[in-house]
């Protein structure tokens, strides 16, 4: 019916393999990072990460700040190189590897630009760099974010930049286009707008999507597919709708609850008085399950489960993510 | 939607009450999942695991190079279901508390007539317009 529900039978890319290693991509897949380590002197900012990214699909790169994210985007998109594995990006080394990435837009608010670039002089660089790049609708996004065409860049607003990055990722049509936190500085109707946008626009090209958010109730319906990392480890890598039905909170009289968990992965535990309150994640009965043994079972929002599945202690050089 | 529940069977309830209460009546196209998507702001690749259940159940069909149609006998077949769920669903939560609370079946019945006086007749009068 659409190219959404064809995917899985979507053709392999062919770029021909860059210079330097790459890891083999699949058919269905467009990227794969596989035993990916990234040090910074004695800091160690990702060990031993593998997933894979996959054709059409949104992905959700979730977890606190200084996780390791914008790293992880960066070696994907081809700007950084990791100190430990390899990264391979439609069936090559994205590193400067041109023909590479031409096909992946990597929008950040950080992003640097010559001091003289206004907003339209953005858009004529990214025309110019993209092959994909679709004119008319960069203008409407233009219109609907109210960006100044003729404003230099370093006098805009945090959000207004972030709203550069926005127009760019979405009219790139890039079929890899990633967005690193890019409602820094937006204010909630200007999320929206962007949300609106990018699903819109998602569902007219497909495409592969990755999003680095912390805004997680925000975007949690909107995600396919759920990476979570967990300082520079990889924690969660499963399809949302799947995490959705495992993650339950069951409570009830402490032996119930613990013959119920056994064997299950806790994500978090409290006990007061012999009742017993736990977060685990289970299998898809798991619900029913712990209804029928008398348990009381709530629900676990996205938020809530990345926030479960990760450290609660502050992160080493926490803000360090760039 | 619901936090915490899987989407798609969320999807697939809404599309499974618009055929119980007739407004999706059988025979009818159903709403394409990028329609779905874009109605709920959800990933379409959702949209469309919601739909393709009542396939595999039988609820809808497809029609190649045109959509999802609801199939015959859908609404009846969904009635069904749902009056053996209701019992478990809504008559064991109602008569454990009604007991927590020492009600009897009296009580209960009286609680019932006054809740809705013509409970007696919903299945004829409300048939089809509900």
């Amino acid at each position: 019916m659409n190219a959404l529900e064809n995917r899985a039978s979507g053709q392999a890319q062919e770029v021909p393999a860059a210079a330097g290693q790459a890891a083999p991509v699949q058919a269905s897949e467009v990227g794969v990072v596989r035993g990916v380590g990234k040090r910074y002197g004695t800091f160690t900012a990702l060990e031993d990460v593998s997933f894979a990214v996959r054709e059409n699909v949104i992905h959700g790169l979730l977890g606190r700040n200084g996780a390791g994210k914008s790293t992880l985007m960066r070696m994907l998109a081809g700007h950084a190189l990791p100190t430990a594995g390899s990264v391979g990006v439609f069936g090559g080394n994205p590193f400067e590897n041109d023909a590479i990435t031409q096909r992946i837009c990597f929008a950040a608010e950080t992003q640097l630009y010559p001091d003289h670039f206004r907003v339209k002089d953005v858009l004529t660089a990214a025309r110019l760099l993209y092959p994909t790049w679709d004119q008319p609708y960069a203008e409407e996004l233009v219109d609907l974010f109210n960006l100044p065409k003729n404003r230099q860049i370093r006098k805009l607003s945090r959000g207004m930049r972030s709203a550069v990055g926005i127009v760019t990722g979405l009219a790139s049509r890039a079929p890899l286009t990633m967005f690193d936190e890019p409602y820094l500085g937006l204010d909630a109707t200007s999320r929206q707008l962007f949300y609106e946008q990018m699903l819109a626009d998602y569902i007219a090209n497909p495409r592969t999507i990755v999003l680095s958010t912390h805004l997680i109730d925000e975007v949690s319906e909107l995600i396919e597919h759920v990476l979570v990392i967990d300082r520079g480890r990889l924690v969660i890598d499963e399809e949302a709708e799947l995490l959705r039905g495992r993650a339950v909170t069951v409570s009830g009289p402490a032996g119930t609850v613990d013959e119920f968990t056994s064997g299950m992965t806790r994500l978090h535990e409290e006990r007061l008085l012999g009742q017993s309150r736990v977060t685990v994640l289970g299998d898809a009965q798991a619900p029913q399950h712990a209804r029928a043994l008398g348990l009381d079972v709530q629900p676990v929002s996205l938020q809530e489960l990345v926030v479960r599945s990760t450290s609660q202690a502050n992160p080493e050089k926490a803000g360090e993510e760039r | 939607m619901d936090e915490g529940r899987p989407i798609f069977q969320q999807i697939a309830e809404q599309l499974e009450n618009a055929i119980i209460d007739g407004s999706l009546p059988e025979g009818t196209q159903a709403p394409s999942t990028t329609e779905l998507a874009a109605f709920h702001r959800i990933n379409p690749a959702t949209a469309a695991k919601g739909v393709n259940q009542l396939v595999a159940d039988g609820i809808l069909h497809k029609r190649r190079g045109i959509g999802m149609f609801v199939s015959d006998g859908a609404r009846g077949q969904l009635r069904e279901r749902r009056r053996l769920a209701f019992a478990e669903q809504f008559v064991v939560p109602l008569v454990e508390e009604a007991r927590k609370l020492g009600l009897d079946a009296d009580e209960l019945k009286n609680m019932i007539d006054k809740a809705g006086p013509e409970v007696g007749q919903v299945g004829i009068t409300q048939e089809g317009k509900r």
